[in-house]
């Protein structure tokens, strides 16, 4: 059911300072594009397949997602809120994060309005991205409308694993999930609450990365860890059935359809691109991807740092997910999609615009 | 002066409680705020065009609709909307959705409103959709000629054959007429309220239905008498003519509602299924003449040739019309009412015949004989037969 849509959310969240920060009118900005009526005429005899129109630009950015972990998006002052990291005598950090459960109506596609439950307001939630052997601690606030939990990939002892019954944190509860960053490699947290099914589709579900510790102690622990520099990206393939039939309307990568087919990602050729890869997609039982006029190292789980196998399409169960390595060749777009001719037809579809390096 | 305020108070109070509730709407006290909208669309009429697809869509539920992407065979297609895409109560818009459509395979509509509600229309053989052009215009009146015209009048020319036949064949052959018209009255009866069931709710079909039935058969019955009040003043004892003329006005506003359902195929992109309806038609259509000439065979009259043209020129002629109206301007409303004019219309000559055949006795004992009910169960067996055909 979706009891709260906008109003309420704006009355629950006037209680929760947190939140009203990073969430703003976006419903409103999105109907009063709605009101000017279909912005964009194809080009007479043409056939042009993809979603008409664009997002409203103030709500959920999938450029800006594809580049963020621990809140490095916010202003300093503003991320001070969500996110905060201190140093332990043996030089691993504590992290702490600041993560609420809300519902919310977001933009799935131009003009087209999802009744979602979200981390901190979006869908994916947060990306999580720790060092291995770092300390993670969650404090997770239920500010929705039903009991939520958030349930981690990744080694933690049973108390933590917020799926066992009795742990469903009901709404206006808190509770901190604490674990050591372990394994490293590609992981994903979401909620475990039964129906599982609803609870996953209906938007709780966020990318979490554990990156290697570096193998010498005089390299400089990069945004990668122990990995290679590289431009990196976090897609999470994920899909909304917005009739509640058990049947998928809307697939994506990181939830607006086609948005990077309308704003292709920015690369550079002859610089590595590192692509985090997650798979939430509810009701298929796989999700796919495929890069034209490339191939790419796969990293299966990323818990290795010897490439499994080379590949231009990588499938991937409900759950899994593989860390993608590839350095573009030549400039120009290079389209990328789900190998399911459906999902990429039903908005599963982007755009690399790989460009020549500044000299 | 005080009558007409008093025929205006109630109408003053009336527009006040209008007032009242649409300011203080007690409906969404019941609702209450963040209740979900009921919408509706219905797609009121498909065209199909080299490489393009246009639907006409009415939002017939009480609440504003906005239309926020097209999905053509499960997949995003870009579209324009003629009248914007967000529909009040009532209002219509044509999207226009540039796809490749395959000429005779199925495809898929899907309208997503703003909610993520989503609408279907499925075209099952995609064909593309006549214009009004003179090539259409052609073939619509070839069609209509087939299956309304030609039918006819072949039967029609039963009547030198009826007229050589005994008085009990006669009886028989009248029962047959109304056996024929029974079934058509049944045929036409259920296919007009699965029509007005398929219309928006706010056009109440069934009631649409009722009505025009109704008004078809009371204008009917006037015209008989008006007819008859006529003839009866030049030829006395013409009453066979009379009820000729009238079972073929009734068979030619039944075969308007039939070339209106052939047409309309056309126009909703089910052409290919077009074909087999068409001989099925024609075959079914036959029996109509039989109807027409029975009553003239039982009086033993003479009628020209010309006559027997106009007869049955008037019950089949409709149909080409019907088939014009169908195939170009088609919408349901029209559909369920002429089916229901239709069966106004013929329940009122299956009333006319069976006043006919009892002129001599009761009822009960006319229709009791032998032949009669033999000539009843033969005309509903010769209909179902060929009936088959279409269905």
């Amino acid at each position: 059911m979706w009891q709260l849509t906008r109003r309420s959310w704006l009355r629950v969240t006037g209680l929760a300072s947190l939140a009203g920060s990073i969430v703003g009118g976006v419903r409103l900005a999105g109907q009063a594009r709605q009101g000017e009526g279909v912005a964009h005429h194809p080009a007479h005899g043409s056939h042009v397949m993809g979603t008409v129109g664009r997002v409203a630009p103030d709500g959920f950015n999938p450029a800006t997602y594809l580049k963020a972990w621990n809140f490095n998006d916010l202003a300093p002052e503003e991320r001070s809120k969500y996110y905060k990291e201190t140093t332990r005598p043996d030089g691993t950090l504590l992290r702490e994060y600041e993560i609420f459960a809300a519902d919310r109506e977001i933009e799935i596609a131009p003009g087209l309005f999802f009744p979602a439950w979200t981390f901190n307001g979006q869908v994916p939630g947060p990306t999580i991205r720790a060092t291995e052997g770092d300390r993670v601690r969650v404090s997770f606030r239920n500010l929705g409308s039903h009991p939520h939990s958030m349930h981690f990939h990744g080694w933690h002892p049973p108390a933590m694993d917020g799926a066992l019954a009795g742990q469903e944190v009901q709404p206006g509860e808190t509770f901190v999930y604490e674990f050591d960053a372990d394994p490293f490699g590609l992981h994903l947290y979401h909620c475990h609450t039964v129906p599982l099914k609803r609870h996953i589709h209906k938007g709780l579900y966020g990318a979490f990365i554990i990156d290697p510790r570096s193998s010498s102690p005089s390299a400089p622990l990069g945004a990668g860890g122990g990995r290679p520099p590289a431009d990196e990206f976090v897609m999470v393939m994920n899909a909304f059935d917005t009739t509640f039939d058990a049947e998928n309307e809307v697939y994506a990568v990181n939830t607006v359809a086609n948005a990077y087919a309308h704003d292709p990602i920015r690369v550079t050729v002859g610089r590595p691109v590192r692509i985090y890869l997650v798979n939430v997609t509810e009701f298929d039982p796989v999700n796919s991807l495929h890069l034209h006029g490339m191939f790419f190292d796969i990293y299966r789980t990323g818990t290795s740092l010897t490439p499994s196998e080379k590949s231009d399409t990588i499938m991937l169960c409900q759950g899994e997910r593989a860390i993608l390595e590839t350095t573009f060749r030549y400039p120009g777009d290079f389209m990328f999609h789900a190998h399911q001719s459906e999902f990429a037809e039903l908005g599963w579809m982007g755009l690399f615009r790989a460009e020549a390096p500044l000299t | 002066m005080r009558r007409v305020l008093l025929a205006l108070i109630p109408l003053a109070l009336l527009a006040a409680l209008l007032v009242v509730i649409v300011q203080w709407g007690p409906a969404d006290a019941v609702r209450g705020e963040d209740y979900p909208p009921l919408e509706r669309i219905t797609f009121q009429r498909l065209t199909l065009e080299p490489g393009s697809i246009a639907i006409n869509l009415l939002n017939d539920g009480p609440d504003p609709v906005s239309i926020a992407q097209v999905q053509v065979d499960d997949a995003f297609w870009t579209f324009t909307a003629d009248n914007g895409v967000v529909l009040d109560h009532l209002a219509r818009t044509t999207l226009h959705i540039p796809y490749p459509w395959v000429a005779g395979e199925a495809h898929v509509v899907r309208v997503l409103t703003s909610t993520g509600t989503a609408f279907e229309h499925e075209i099952p053989v995609a064909v593309e959709t006549p214009t009004p052009n003179a090539r259409f215009f052609g073939v619509f009146t070839l069609i209509g000629l087939y299956v309304g015209v030609i039918p006819v009048m072949i039967g029609l020319l039963w009547f030198p054959f009826m007229k050589r036949l005994p008085v009990r064949a006669m009886d028989f052959l009248l029962a047959l007429t109304v056996g024929l018209l029974a079934f058509l009255l049944v045929d036409g009866a259920s296919e007009g309220l699965e029509s007005a069931e398929l219309l928006p709710e706010s056009f109440q079909g069934v009631v649409l239905f009722g009505l025009a039935a109704a008004g078809a058969y009371l204008l009917l019955e006037g015209v008989g008498a008006w007819l008859r009040g006529r003839r009866s003043s030049v030829a006395e004892g013409r009453s066979g003519w009379v009820l000729a003329v009238l079972i073929a006005v009734g068979i030619g506003l039944h075969n308007f509602g039939e070339g209106l359902a052939i047409g309309s195929a056309f126009a909703l992109g089910e052409a290919a299924l077009g074909t087999l309806l068409i001989v099925g038609f024609t075959l079914h259509n036959t029996t109509e003449g039989l109807a027409i000439v029975a009553p003239l065979a039982r009086e033993g009259q003479r009628v020209s040739i010309g006559d027997l043209a106009k007869l049955g020129l008037i019950g089949g002629v409709p149909t080409i019309a019907g088939a014009w109206l169908g195939g170009f301007v088609y919408s349901p409303v029209w559909s369920v009412l002429f089916l229901a004019i239709g069966v106004g219309a013929i329940a009122q000559v299956v009333v006319q015949i069976v006043r006919h055949m009892t002129r001599e006795g009761s009822v009960a004992r006319v229709l009791a004989t032998g032949p009669v009910l033999a000539g009843l169960f033969a005309g509903f067996a010769v209909m179902y037969v060929t009936g088959m055909l279409v269905g």
